[in-house]
């Protein structure tokens, strides 16, 4: 009986680890990849004999990327776009929250309900361009031309966000904000000064959300940005796939590199920052994950 | 509140009679001057308010304003008019997109058919894996290898949509005169779970294999992030339940059965709702970067249909209608499922 117990748990055992094993590879696989293609000789990508290792390396890809105005405009666009994008997301969305947690806010429910409902409507891809395009004219009259801006202001609010912020609010103590009111703190002293360092890993996980969702955002930069000197980093990393011939004339005919390594050199260049902040961050979405909105 | 006979009326011992309570002389204050009373108190407490209102702002421009915009899908659309000037003109599109029975209006039924599907497949293939993961996870005892695990199978669902779709047309391109054809195509070659040709001409380019790419690169970008609720759900388990099973003779299958399941069954039901509800909303940055001429006809959505006929063409009315009854529909889903979620469990999604 015994042993048996232990023969079943073993094999179990050597299962999941034997999956997990598999997984992690395949999840990792397309980056090393992608960083071994852009360091392989032209021959070897052109083949597909690089597999895991590089072969034949050059760094010739990657300078040629860096000699490339254009991918450091991007790159600027791109932290341009982070940066304001989430600090307006954040700021809005942290003022909104502690708003709504209050109970003694009037009409409570229906701003709860003005919220939750772009959850389970929206109007479309259409209607948001033509909606969009409106707004760049409005943007353009006041002479910000700059479409940068546009996508800081106008894109990627989530309601999720500001539900998860409302939800960290109120479970901070009453009591603490009252001492703090008897003491004469001002409605913001209590936000700033309370609520703020109470709530610090829910707003930390807000701000990595935002963050991530605007470093990644390719669709309406795409839509609304005219100027391509304004583009971000995946939009610049969509149209090099889609006129190849560009990654072509990159490469040249007797370059030491392929046209391939071009395009792998960007893809690395853009989840490095990624990569890097990663580990520190990930138990900050697990958390975010787990909070998740569900409230009981 | 709740309003009794004493509130409205007070014995007065001194007359010996009623008379109205001066408590309720300011309800019926307040109620007379509903408006007046809401105004004073938004001024009294105006900071709160003021708090409020760049969200609401926010909100209302670029969350409820392309709903009015939506109206367009029943006036005639005219470029040059706003909406608020168009002409009524009732279902005109919805009738031309559903009943015409021409081709427009099989590519509508062919892209609502598409985007059920995807999320269907998505439903049944997806929704297994992260429970499957998350219990694999729970029996690495080391913590720094189930770190591990955690960070690197996490790790696709931070990369961007124009990331993760650039490396699968990489890893799968197409072979041409002077370059081989993608890694990922080789291997698969080399385990004959595709044919040459396939490989040669590119997995992407051929549209009985969309769907399949489509559903394993979504199950390798969010397998690993959707364990996490799951995993959260099985280390909340005490230890003392597993013990006990074990003292009863249980092996490893049955404190599946009995210990594990039962705890993160309610987990799971509230997953499962969830994506139930949201068959119709599936996400059109994937299609739209994955997706080429070649494979419309089983890689086109609706929003991708709309996007092809509203931004790219100039049916702007046509491609609202398309978008209208597909979010509708996808409403109608989340909170029919939403409701049943509250139902079953108790606990709400929103």
């Amino acid at each position: 009986m015994k042993r048996k117990l232990e023969i079943s748990e073993l094999i179990f055992k050597v299962i999941s680890y034997l999956f997990l094993t598999m997984f992690s590879i395949m999840c990792l696989y397309p980056f090393v990849y992608a960083i071994s293609a852009a360091i392989s000789g032209r021959s070897a990508v052109e083949y597909s004999q690089v597999i895991l290792f590089p072969k034949q390396i050059q760094f010739a890809a990657f300078k040629r990327m860096f000699s490339n105005n254009m991918f450091w405009n991007s790159y600027s666009n791109t932290l341009f776009i982070t940066l304001y994008g989430t600090i307006f997301a954040l700021v809005y969305s942290i003022l909104g929250a502690y708003a709504l947690s209050k109970k003694r806010l009037l009409f409570r429910k229906f701003f709860n309900f003005f919220l939750v409902f772009t959850m389970w409507f929206s109007a479309g891809i259409v209607p948001q361009y033509l909606n969009y395009l409106s707004t760049k004219t409005v943007f353009n009259g006041i002479g910000i031309t700059d479409d940068k801006w546009l996508v800081v202001i106008a894109m990627g609010m989530a309601a999720m966000n500001v539900i998860l912020l409302r939800n960290a609010f109120e479970n901070v103590p009453s009591e603490i904000e009252e001492a703090a009111i008897v003491d004469g703190a001002t409605e913001f002293q209590v936000l700033s000064q309370v609520y703020i360092p109470m709530s610090k890993s829910t707003i930390a996980t807000v701000a990595l959300f935002f963050g991530i969702s605007r470093w990644n955002g390719y669709f309406w930069a795409r839509q609304m940005i005219s100027n391509s000197n304004e583009h971000p980093l995946m939009v610049f990393i969509r149209l090099l796939l889609e006129e190849y011939t560009d990654a072509e004339a990159m490469a040249g005919w007797n370059e030491i590199y392929a046209s391939d390594s071009v395009i792998y050199a960007l893809i690395v260049c853009s989840i490095v920052p990624i990569l890097i902040i990663y580990p520190f961050i990930q138990k900050y979405f697990a958390k975010g994950v787990n909070m998740g909105g569900v409230k009981e | 509140m709740k309003v009794t006979a004493s509130d409205y009326l007070i014995y007065d011992e001194g007359t010996k009679s009623y008379k109205e309570s001066p408590e309720q002389r300011v309800r019926d204050d307040v109620e007379k001057h509903y408006w007046l009373h809401v105004g004073l108190t938004i001024v009294k407490d105006w900071r709160l308010y003021l708090m409020l209102l760049p969200m609401l702002l926010v909100f209302l421009f670029w969350r409820y304003f392309p709903m009015y915009e939506l109206l367009g899908c029943f006036k005639v659309s005219d470029e040059v008019l706003p909406v608020s000037q168009q002409l009524f003109s009732g279902f005109s599109y919805f009738k031309r997109l559903l009943l015409a029975g021409d081709a427009l209006s099989a590519e509508f039924w062919r892209a609502l058919r598409n985007t059920f599907l995807l999320s269907f497949y998505g439903l049944c293939f997806g929704f297994p894996v992260p429970i499957i993961l998350a219990l694999f996870f729970n029996e690495v005892r080391s913590n720094i290898a189930r770190s591990i695990f955690q960070v690197l199978t996490y790790l696709p669902k931070f990369m961007s949509t124009v990331v993760m779709t650039s490396l699968i047309t990489m890893l799968v391109k197409q072979g041409s005169i002077t370059t081989s054809y993608g890694v990922l195509s080789r291997f698969l070659e080399s385990i004959h779970l595709i044919s040459h040709d396939l490989a040669v001409s590119g997995i992407l380019n051929n549209p009985a294999y969309f769907r399949a790419t489509y559903e394993l690169s979504g199950i390798w970008e969010t397998a690993g992030y959707g364990s996490i609720v799951y995993f959260a759900a099985i280390i909340a388990i005490s230890p003392t339940s597993y013990e006990a099973a074990q003292m009863d003779g249980a092996g490893k299958m049955a404190q599946m059965r009995y210990v594990v399941l039962p705890s993160i069954l309610s987990t799971i039901v509230i997953m499962l709702i969830t994506r139930i509800g949201s068959l119709l909303s599936i996400g059109y940055e994937k299609v739209l970067l994955l997706y080429n001429a070649n494979t419309y006809v089983t890689a086109d959505v609706v929003s991708t249909f709309a996007q092809r006929y509203g931004l790219q063409g100039a049916s702007k009315g046509i491609a609202s209608a398309a978008e209208m009854m597909n979010n509708v529909i996808g409403m109608l889903l989340v909170i029919g499922s939403n409701t049943i979620a509250r139902k079953a469990s108790n606990v709400s999604l929103y």
